[in-house]
């Protein structure tokens, strides 16, 4: 088994005597991220476990709404901004995430978290880096965005690759900037253009394709649809980057998140526990099984 | 009279008259005591108060899609295999409240705050027992405790029973479970023609052991419970080889044979539903129609259900090949990795309660058959 999470404590032990009991926390403001999309601001109702809480990046929250259920959302905000708030941007798809999208600043949503393994911040200091994500897959990414521009100097050439199907749907538009002056090498690509389009067009793999990498020193993070990130990984063995340096965020269907309910199970791991962040080095032998 | 100190390890004679008596002093110290009952035409593990409860002359006749219960086949109350039950259910209830919330002028949560029961569990067999070791394993971790399951665990009374007489489709030897009881319970009872043996487990089981009237244990009745144990392996009726496993099933996921079952498995999650390990669940609010008021309940959930992988855009198993598949390699490849152990311990109900009669030790080697070829 992978013990990547090991260094991360949940921010307390949990309600030892109730299953799924959750911290209640507010919605402190919402911010529409594109059609569909947004981000909800979270903070604890609870000061004391607003400020015990901590989670790396790459870690997600059971977010849960009474009366509709829970939904796994992933942080996407920096774990180290001073106002500590918890920044989940949503898809609003499903039953629970719909919910949610119908609350309103003030709302009260449950929060159980943080839970799972992050992305390897330690272990790919010194190396280039290079962030391939698509569609809502950048939110995850995210909060490692934030600690690679905190620690802009323990890490070689950053690139970010990041697609969507329109312009229109691309998240956090406004920041593009803010990254590129961090010294990030800001790549968008969308699947179709529209008029006011005079970027990228075409699938993040495709622009992966083009990127020089040298594959000693490279390290890949990826999260996004299963097929993106499928080629992503060809791509990046392509260059030789070793398996143990593509690092990959899976999606599985999640209820409990302590690896009980045996629903995110691919092979002998449990996302919500073992993951969601993998080498890929560990998923190699069944990754490419379809339905497995 | 011989000396009256029991020890742990040390066998005794009870006469049967002398069950209920150890009965009433399970009872005495608050437990719920629960058995093998013949009902419905099958066996049920259900609430017992004396040893008439017992399912006395039963047997069961068990085949692939087969159960069929025999009476007045002998004279012994433990002897009938049981049926689609399992322990599980007082452990990992088929459906459990968590909590409710109420929205006052905040949602406030109220826990489930009744006390669990207290459980003796009366007639568990060397594979069942494993089956509970097996689920130990996953709902008492140390990264995480299931506290429904913890609390009904830890004040669990049991008094195992050496088997004698398997059924077809048991295959407890293959797994190295049983059909003799190896530890883990308070009391352990072999049934003679006319006497209980019973070996002492626990300081429980011999405080419940010293209110009744017994014998110490004769050679001969000890050695007649081992030529018995001993027949009873030879009796077993079904094989599975392991010793490739779980390899075989993690390394071929792709094999024809795949297909082939899953045009036989009708994905009813039968086999879930009745397997002492499986430990999958799904949980759901249930609420009132002004949204005012929730009340969360865990249910037991299935691999074969389709919702079980499900994400947006569609599940990740939507075929039936793909969840067999997924069960199966959990059982015999997976599970091993996760818990150190096999998810199987031959008790043979998949194959009993299957509608199609799939076997799961018939599929192992159809696959191994067609790796070879």
């Amino acid at each position: 088994m992978i013990a990547m999470a090991s260094n991360i404590a949940p921010h307390h032990a949990g309600h030892e005597d109730c299953l799924l009991q959750p911290d209640w926390a507010e919605v402190v403001k919402i911010v529409p991220e594109a059609e569909g999309v947004s981000t909800f601001w979270l903070k604890f109702t609870d000061p004391k476990i607003q400020e015990r809480y901590h989670f790396a990046p790459g870690q997600f929250n059971m977010l849960y709404l009474p009366g509709y259920g829970e939904a796994a959302i992933s942080m996407s905000s920096d774990p180290e901004a001073p106002d500590r708030l918890l920044g989940h941007t949503i898809r609003h798809v499903g039953n629970v995430t719909k919910g949610i999208a119908r609350l309103k600043a003030g709302g009260v949503v449950g929060i159980r978290g943080p839970f799972g393994s992050s992305w390897p911040l330690d272990a790919v200091e010194g190396k280039d880096i290079v962030v391939a994500c698509g569609g809502i897959g950048l939110p995850p990414l995210r909060p490692l965005i934030y600690h690679i521009m905190h620690n802009r100097s323990k890490f070689g050439k950053v690139t970010l690759l990041y697609g969507a199907r329109t312009p229109k749907d691309l998240l956090y538009q406004n920041e593009y900037e803010i990254w590129k002056q961090a010294d990030i090498d800001v790549n968008v690509t969308v699947d179709r253009g529209d008029d006011t389009w005079s970027g990228r067009v075409g699938v993040v793999p495709m622009w992966f394709y083009n990127l020089r990498v040298d594959p000693q020193k490279t390290a890949v993070m990826t999260c996004g649809p299963e097929i993106m990130i499928r080629f992503v990984i060809y791509e990046g063995l392509a260059r030789r980057v070793p398996a143990e340096r593509i690092f990959v965020s899976l999606e599985r269907n999640m209820k409990c998140g302590q690896g009980s309910c045996g629903h995110c199970q691919i092979g002998p791991y449990f996302v919500c526990k073992d993951g969601p962040v993998f080498p890929f080095s560990a998923l190699e032998k069944f990754f490419n099984v379809e339905e497995y | 009279m011989f000396n009256k100190i029991l020890n742990i390890n040390s066998s005794v004679t009870l006469p049967r008259s002398e069950f209920d008596t150890l009965l009433a002093s399970l009872h005495e110290l608050g437990y719920l005591t629960v058995g093998p009952r013949a009902q419905d035409e099958s066996i049920v593990y259900a609430k017992i108060e004396k040893l008439d409860d017992l399912p006395l002359g039963y047997t069961s006749e068990q085949g692939p899609a087969s159960f069929r219960l025999m009476a007045g086949r002998h004279n012994r109350y433990f002897d009938a295999i049981p049926g689609a039950q399992s322990w599980k259910q007082f452990l990992f209830p088929p459906r459990t409240h968590i909590f409710s919330a109420d929205k006052l002028e905040r949602w406030t949560i109220q826990p489930n705050q009744k006390q669990q029961p207290r459980y003796a569990l009366i007639g568990v067999r060397a594979c069942e027992l494993a089956s509970i070791e097996i689920q130990d394993r996953a709902f008492l971790r140390t990264d995480f405790r299931d506290p429904i399951y913890r609390a009904r665990r830890e004040q669990l009374f049991i008094l195992a029973v050496n088997c004698l007489h398997p059924a077809g489709t048991c295959f407890c030897v293959s797994m190295e479970t049983g059909p003799k009881v190896r530890g883990g319970y308070d009391l352990c009872l072999t049934e003679l023609d006319d006497v209980f043996m019973i070996e002492i487990g626990s300081e429980l089981g011999r405080d419940v052991l010293s209110r009744c009237q017994y014998e110490p244990a004769s050679g001969f009745v000890q050695s007649a419970v081992e030529k018995g144990l001993e027949r009873a392996v030879g009796e077993m009726g079904r094989a599975l080889q392991l010793d490739d496993l779980p390899s075989l099933l993690t390394d071929n996921l792709e094999l024809k044979h795949w297909d082939t079952v899953a045009k036989r498995c009708l994905s009813c999650g039968n086999c879930t539903q009745v397997c002492p390990t499986c430990f999958c669940w799904d949980v759901s609010d249930h609420t009132d129609l002004l949204a005012q008021k929730t009340s969360r309940e865990r249910v037991w959930d299935s691999c074969f259900n389709p919702q079980y992988s499900y994400v947006f855009g569609g599940a990740t198993r939507p075929n039936i090949r793909s969840r067999y598949r997924q069960w199966l390699t959990h059982k015999l490849g997976a599970w091993k990795e996760q818990y150190d152990t096999f998810g199987c311990t031959g008790c043979g109900r998949c194959i009993t309660w299957c509608p199609e009669g799939i076997d799961l030790t018939e599929e192992i080697a159809a696959l191994r058959e067609e790796i070879k070829t």
